[in-house]
């Protein structure tokens, strides 16, 4: 018999803790398959958001590491420096790393840190009951912008940090993906894969993956709604692109 | 290294980081420590170890909790405002229980306060700092040696009971030259780290946490770290005690306070006062047993610090109202005299009139 499929062992077998329709769990699984493929399960450590995927470290099996909340390029920097034949990768969220932790992405990107980032937008601080990220797309109803968000209201603009980082001469790959549709899917896989395949040649910097991701529950849709979101609204604000390398 | 050299308190305690395995520095510049962030940048890459000069100190904390992670051997350093920055990653350190060595080169606040020696940070260093429920080992030497001999023993308690080591100096030892000798000898016989994260090659997956959500399993592991706390607290205390036997009036003071209270000491002997001197060289563990028998013959205690009176309340719950405890404190960068210490001695041994 043919095996058409197979899962792969980089993922433990059990069911997580994220929403219907969640973006964190199609995410977990790339980033699985990538470490699969490449063959570094056994020298790859892994860094853990504070945010909804702060548990990842309990369906990714790999050696992995929880942090406090943004400071995840600080602890990278310090593992990728201490032991530069491991691959390090942090895992972020808008809030992680676009609110809370700026200070430590800039600079992790501005030394040139060889590490990867996988950094999820969903537009939203989900752990905490959906309030307004940097992210949040102006008009979004949050938690804390009920009537929209509105930048004449002093809630400011969607911030594009991917934009940023790709200025820094310290980043070798900043590409914007989307988990909406399967070709969206298939394009953040080879993203992910040419991020972590930049740090196995040495390349002398970051890399940085964002990836669009639904959050059915606090965008207060259905998961096919808020999938045809992101192609629709966020992409606006947020456009698919290689921006760097 | 073995010769007896002539360094100031900041290159010397960075030199026996050093020589005592330290694979990787990482700090933020801030007045009175700066020599250890310069001298660390030129001398651990020339052992081929890691220096990183990072954006903040909380950044700088965390890079510690990184590397302490893998296994690695991990410091930092800073004074007063950058120490409070990294409470954060203090916390997580405890919670996570990752070896750390922590330096803090005091200096007069609250807030900016000054650049001058200060004894100020005693309750953050002593009661944890951070959030939670946690405890630091916290050492205090009094001499450019006795910084330099601190180091070895930082990394080897914070290996051995994979928790976050202070060595709490201030602005004066940081900055005066003394000759020291550095001493490469192992000191501990150190368990291995299998916990580290190092790729999860041959082996099941490590994780480093502090997040523990399951019904009762903060509790518990809270529990445990008491009751590592406690064996701590039965075998590392250090103090030295200085003519205190007949001593009828006992000074408890620590760090560069404690050389000049020696001093004050000594004169008052000379002048036939009974005083001697407790002087605590672990600030954490506190030698409140040593206290605490030493008040079982009724005398006076006189703590002295460079703070408004911090230690004095660490005393007054050794003595626990056994004998009267008093207070001479000198907060925001002033340094108490020899002379204002033997003054507050006379006054308080010599009856009233007598003189
Ligand atoms: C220092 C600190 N401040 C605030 C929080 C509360 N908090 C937890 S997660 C979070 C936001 C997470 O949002 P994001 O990074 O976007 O992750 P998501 O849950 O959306 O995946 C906040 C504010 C915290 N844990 N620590
Ligand atoms: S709240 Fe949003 S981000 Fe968090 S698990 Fe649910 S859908 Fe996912
Ligand atoms: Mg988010």
């Amino acid at each position: 018999m043919n095996t058409v499929f197979q899962r792969t062992s980089v993922l433990k077998n059990c069911s997580t803790h994220y929403c219907p329709g969640c973006g964190h769990g199609i995410a977990h699984r790339l980033l699985a398959e990538v470490v699969d493929e490449l063959n570094i399960q056994d020298r790859t450590i892994g860094i853990a958001p504070v945010g909804c995927a702060v548990l990842a470290y309990n369906y990714l099996d790999v050696d992995m590491i929880e942090v406090a909340h943004g400071r995840a390029p600080a602890v990278a920097t310090g593992m990728k420096r201490t032991n530069p034949d491991k691959i390090i990768f942090s895992y972020q969220g808008d809030g992680d790393l676009a609110a809370i932790g700026t200070a430590e992405i800039i600079h992790a990107a501005h030394r040139a840190e060889r590490i990867t980032v996988i950094f999820i937008n969903n537009a939203v601080f989900g752990m905490t009951g959906g309030q307004m990220a940097p992210t949040t797309m102006l008009g979004q109803i949050t938690a804390t912008t009920q009537q929209g968000r509105n930048p004449s209201n002093g809630q400011g603009y969607p911030l594009q940090v991917s934009e940023i980082l790709a200025l820094l001469p310290g980043t070798v790959y900043v590409e914007r993906c989307a988990l909406s549709g399967v070709p969206g899917i298939k394009r953040t896989k080879a993203a992910m894969k040419h991020a972590f395949g930049l740090q196995m040649d040495d390349a002398p910097g970051l890399s940085l993956v964002e990836i669009l991701s639904p959050c059915p529950t606090y965008w207060r849709m259905s998961p096919a709604k808020a999938m045809k979101w992101i192609e629709e609204e966020m992409c606006k604000a947020f456009p698919i692109a290689r921006l760097k390398g | 290294m073995s010769e007896r050299i002539l360094m100031c308190g900041n290159e010397a305690l960075a030199e026996a980081a050093i020589v005592a395995g330290c694979d990787a520095y990482f700090g933020y510049p801030i007045t009175p420590q700066n020599e250890i962030t310069a001298y660390m940048s030129e001398r651990m890459p020339q052992e081929g170890r890691v220096f990183v000069q990072s954006e903040s100190e909380l950044a700088a904390i965390n890079m510690v909790f990184g590397a302490a992670a893998t296994g690695k051997r991990a410091m930092t350093s800073s004074s007063s405002p950058g120490i409070s920055l990294m409470q954060e990653g203090i916390s997580y350190l405890a919670g996570a229980e990752l070896p750390a060595v922590v330096v803090n080169v005091m200096r007069g606040g609250p807030g900016l306060g000054n650049i001058a020696p200060s004894q100020g940070d005693y309750f953050q260093a002593t009661r944890g700092g951070g959030h939670g429920d946690y405890c630091t080992i916290v050492l205090g030497p009094a001499s450019v040696q006795e910084l330099a001999d601190c180091m070895p023993l930082a990394f080897d308690l914070a290996d051995q009971y994979r928790m976050t080591v202070m060595v709490l100096a201030d602005g004066i030892l940081g900055q005066m030259m003394e000759p020291v000798t550095l001493d490469p000898k192992p000191r501990r016989e150190l368990p291995p780290k299998p916990w580290a994260l190092t790729g999860m090659k041959d082996r099941k997956q490590n994780i480093v946490r502090s997040l523990y959500l399951a019904d009762g399993a903060l509790e518990e592991l809270n529990n445990r770290f008491m009751a590592k706390y406690r064996q701590i607290q039965d075998n590392e205390v250090l103090c030295e005690q200085y003519r205190i036997e007949d001593a009828e009036i006992i000074i408890v003071a620590y760090g560069i306070v404690a050389r000049i209270a020696r001093a004050a000491v000594d004169q008052a002997r000379e002048e036939g006062i009974r005083a001697g001197m407790i002087r605590p060289i672990t600030l954490w563990p506190f030698p409140s047993e040593q206290i605490g028998s030493a008040a079982d013959t009724f005398r006076m205690f006189l703590a002295v610090e460079m703070s408004c009176g911090q230690m004095v309340e660490d005393v007054r719950l050794a003595v626990a109202g056994k004998c009267p405890v008093l207070l001479h404190g000198r907060p925001g960068g002033g340094v108490p005299t020899a002379e204002e210490v033997l003054e507050k001695i006379r006054q308080l041994t010599i009856p009233a009139g007598a003189a």
